[in-house]
């Protein structure tokens, strides 16, 4: 009789601790992406998107060759710094040599991020000169986009250095709509299928 | 009170946490080798090396070299001897001599990164350094000849 009892009561603390594991599991895991394709809207969100990578607070970094960009031009950076292997710049011209952890006060002074970096130089990322539909495509290939799945493409749009976009410092253009837009329209995107437009 | 390594010194510095670090070098501890030229970083006359890296010190916040070691041109080299010291004195490179402070400083690092550069190599880590008297030419085979020394004095050791 004393066993059964014993039995029971740790059964049911057993049940607790299980049911209490899960219930706080369930509070702390990543909600699961909800995946329901939609090919117009999709298309539609990336179009907005679009917009905001070609914006000089994106492409300038995402450059076609070795040297980023600057001004709402797109022109070569001063000085022609280079990409590097890490994309962080090499020998005495590394990004964080000049771009601090935050933004410098004043025209023309370096704007800051403690991630300050190009794209490396085995992962281009370029941004620069591709369509809607080349962009799109490679923005959902892991072979192309810096290994990253559906998950961490959704994740990355909290990405400091992608926010950093909309806090560019003194006489900088900011991206063509709002941050909270900009992601809205990138989730859309992703969650309905990451489709690429036709061109 | 800013604690800063400065040329393996410890030095205690009544100065905002935002003051750039050349203002901290040249005002407060007094070493004026390194030189302002433009304030935001487009020139490189203020270049001072940050744990190994060649930083402009004007837009250098004080606070970002505290528990870091800096090293100025005063403390390149024990008695002034570095190889690239010795070649710009053997090339007579300076000629009005406000950059080269900050040339030498950024020429250090592409030579303890890379022991045999070549002209593209030195394009690509001096193209930041500015010099209006255009000694870019004998900076270049300073540069060369610096190689050319420490490899012999490397070898030699």
């Amino acid at each position: 009789m004393r066993n059964t009892w014993f039995v029971m009561i740790v059964g049911v603390v057993v049940a607790f601790a299980i049911m209490a594991f899960s219930l706080n599991n369930s509070k702390t895991a990543e909600p699961p992406v909800a995946l329901k394709k939609d090919s117009v809207a999709s298309v539609a969100a990336f179009k907005k998107v679009y917009t905001v990578l070609m914006s000089a607070r994106c492409m300038n970094c995402h450059p076609s060759g070795d040297v980023p960009l600057q001004g709402d031009d797109n022109h070569l950076h001063t000085m022609l710094p280079k990409r590097g292997t890490d994309g962080k710049g090499l020998y005495a011209m590394k990004c964080a040599n000049c771009h601090q952890p935050t933004n410098t006060a004043g025209l023309h002074a370096p704007p800051g991020n403690p991630n300050w970096h190009l794209p490396p130089a085995d992962m281009k990322m370029v941004f620069q000169g591709k369509t809607p539909r080349q962009l799109a495509q490679q923005l959902i290939d892991p072979k192309q986009n810096g290994h990253k799945d559906l998950k961490a493409l959704i994740a990355h749009a909290d990405d400091g250095l992608v926010k950093g976009g909309w806090n560019p410092g003194d006489g900088r253009t900011l991206p063509p709509m709002s941050y909270v837009a900009f992601k809205k329209a990138w989730l859309t995107w992703l969650n309905t299928g990451a489709y690429a437009p036709a061109k | 009170m800013l604690s800063l390594n400065i040329n393996k010194k410890t030095y205690k510095v009544d100065a905002d946490p935002d003051t750039p670090l050349l203002w901290v070098l040249r005002d407060h501890v007094g070493l004026v080798g390194t030189k302002f030229g433009c304030g935001v970083a487009q020139c490189g006359a203020c270049v001072v090396h940050l744990n190994g890296e060649a930083v402009r010190s004007c837009v250098t916040k004080a606070s970002r070299a505290e528990g870091k070691q800096v090293v100025t041109i005063e403390g390149l080299a024990e008695n002034d001897d570095h190889p690239l010291q010795k070649a710009w004195l053997e090339l007579d490179v300076s000629q009005c001599g406000y950059c080269q402070a900050g040339q030498i400083m950024s020429a250090a690092v592409l030579l303890k990164e890379n022991k045999k550069p070549t002209d593209e190599d030195i394009n690509d880590a001096m193209a930041g350094n500015i010099c209006r008297c255009g000694t870019y030419l004998r900076i270049r085979d300073a540069i060369h000849l610096a190689a050319d020394i420490q490899a012999k004095e490397g070898a030699g050791k």
